[in-house]
């Protein structure tokens, strides 16, 4: 079965051939996995100065939350526009059309391999938290890992599917990747990366709600740090969020090909 | 040293005409600018819920803070961000040869070829924000407190300068590493917070490490007219010597440069 071109045997070779070009990178993916360190720069705000209580949350509870926060974090996040915006300006995104399999797949490929990649400095990471702050130490149960692990996965659907939708502009501009940072700013507030989504006011907890951003860290997150979570609730928004981005960003690619002009060529 | 004002003027103005075909570009970058800070005051007031104080920083004081950081944040979009990161660039296409054949030092060159002026309201909105806090804070200007803070904001500028500077200038040996400098942003958003809010370890380190502190918590004291003279005295000889040392790497760094493809 071939979905857009892809098959499960296409699928596993560009994993394995991605998955071996990312192991040459790995002091790179190392120091991009510490650029995440902002989760753990708020933690030690926010148990400074006590204000977890307010929200609910104990020193052992923001510590878990946080460290999920980073994991979460650092397996959903996504740079397929500047990727993108670099082969479409150079022309090589060309013979990329041409082949029977959907460009964006030969992405999504590249950020499962260096997932997989960045899978021991994640944990090298957490071990190192786990000793600075011993009282916090958990292992979530094995349904808690599978939720959360599923849960991560959707996270980086959407965030993948939100940045390809940015990406597709540009078929029209130039300079998409700029675009960018009109999701990622509501993104590092609202989605939960700088403080649990509980310790918001209300209303503009509500308005926050409405956008997919507190699904892709606040949700998971706090499935796996163990704290009281709507699970099903939660699945849902994130299925709704995929069905709506999925068509968006099919259209939008299907619009911006015929208006590809091959730069360079 | 007239030649050296001149060159800038001259880059300067050439970027300027350069940039004025991406007006959409400055739009985009206004808003985001906008939302970031939007977004830091939202997170900031939550830790003032219930009339806590932030390391015994008033509401108004840590918008001081803000301030700065964001007046920081427009300076690095505006001048370091555009020329530090090509220089990765120039190593890797070995462009660098053509930089260091012309009669111009290598290091000004690189550090000021650039201007984004997508960074220029940031730096007005960044300094509106510092004097309208010291304001309402109730600080007394004086034209020395006013003098202490533009010093101290000097120093902050060279300390970063020289740090990031550091960093692009190891790419002559490492291609690879220059995301160092992305691990170095996200530390540096630490500065968006007084440093007497953080545990007694990385208050430690923000000072004498990586000295955060002198990036935005000790010019927002000096506006407030609250800083101790060692510490001005000190941030001088600190960032002289981040300076000094930049220097001398770069130079050392350049004895080891092999040149692309040859």
């Amino acid at each position: 079965m071939r979905i857009f071109g892809l098959s499960l045997k296409v699928f596993k070779t560009l994993l394995t051939t991605q998955y071996a070009y990312m192991l040459e990178y790995r002091i790179e993916i190392a120091l991009w996995a510490l650029s995440g360190v902002l989760p753990f720069i708020m933690f030690s705000l926010w148990s400074q100065n006590d204000v977890g209580n307010s929200f609910g949350l104990n020193d052992v509870g923001l510590a878990r939350y946080f460290l999920s926060a980073f994991l979460v974090r650092q397996f959903s996040v996504v740079w397929v526009v500047f990727s993108f915006e670099e082969d479409s300006l150079t022309g090589r995104l060309s013979p990329y059309l041409l082949q029977p399999l959907h460009p964006l797949f030969r992405y999504v490929a590249s950020h499962l391999a260096e997932q997989a990649t960045r899978l021991p400095f994640a944990i090298a990471i957490a071990i190192i938290f786990f000793i600075l702050n011993p009282s916090s130490f958990w292992l979530p149960s094995l349904p808690q890992l599978f939720l959360a692990y599923l849960s991560t996965h959707f996270a980086f659907t959407i965030a993948f599917l939100l940045q390809s939708l940015v990406a597709a502009l540009c078929f029209w501009t130039e300079k998409s990747s700029a675009l960018e940072r009109l999701i990622f700013v509501p993104y590092l507030f609202l989605s939960g990366l700088l403080v649990p989504l509980s310790a918001f006011p209300s209303n503009v907890l509500k308005v926050a709600m409405l956008t997919p951003f507190p699904y892709l860290i606040n949700f998971p997150a706090k499935i796996l740090s163990g704290m009281p979570v709507d699970i099903s609730n939660g699945f849902l928004a994130q299925i709704l969020w995929i069905s709506i981005l999925v068509p968006s960003v099919n259209i939008l690619w299907k619009l911006g090909v015929k208006r590809y002009t091959a730069m360079g060529a | 040293m007239q030649r050296y004002f001149k060159t800038i003027r001259l880059f300067w103005s050439t970027a300027f005409a350069s940039q004025l075909e991406y007006q959409l570009n400055f739009l985009i970058e206004l808003l985001a600018m906008l939302g970031t800070l939007l977004g830091s005051i939202f997170i900031l007031s939550l830790f003032f819920t219930g009339g806590r104080q932030l390391g015994d920083w008033t509401w108004e004081s840590a918008l001081v803070i803000q301030g700065v950081y964001t007046f920081l944040d427009g300076l690095t979009n505006a001048i370091l961000r555009p020329n530090l990161t090509e220089i990765v660039n120039y190593v890797r296409e070995g462009t660098l040869d053509y930089v260091l054949l012309k009669p111009i030092d290598s290091q000004f060159w690189l550090s000021v070829k650039k201007f984004s002026f997508a960074g220029l309201p940031e730096i007005i909105l960044g300094l509106s924000i510092v004097f309208w806090a010291a304001i309402q804070s109730a600080s007394t200007f004086s034209i020395y407190s006013l003098f202490v803070f533009i010093i101290s904001l000097l120093i902050g500028f060279i300390i970063l300068y020289s740090v990031w500077f550091l960093i692009a200038a190891s790419s002559i040996w490492f291609v690879k590493t220059w995301n160092a400098t992305e691990v170095l942003r996200a530390l540096l958003a630490a500065g968006r917070y007084p440093i007497s809010a953080y545990p007694v370890i990385l208050r430690f380190i923000f000072t004498l490490v990586l000295p955060i502190a002198f990036l935005t918590t000790f010019p927002a004291e000096a506006i407030l007219g609250e800083l101790k003279f060692n510490i001005l005295f000190f941030g001088l000889i600190l960032s002289s010597l981040f300076f000094i040392f930049s220097r001398l790497f770069w130079k050392f760094a350049l004895k080891h440069y092999t040149s692309a493809s040859s």
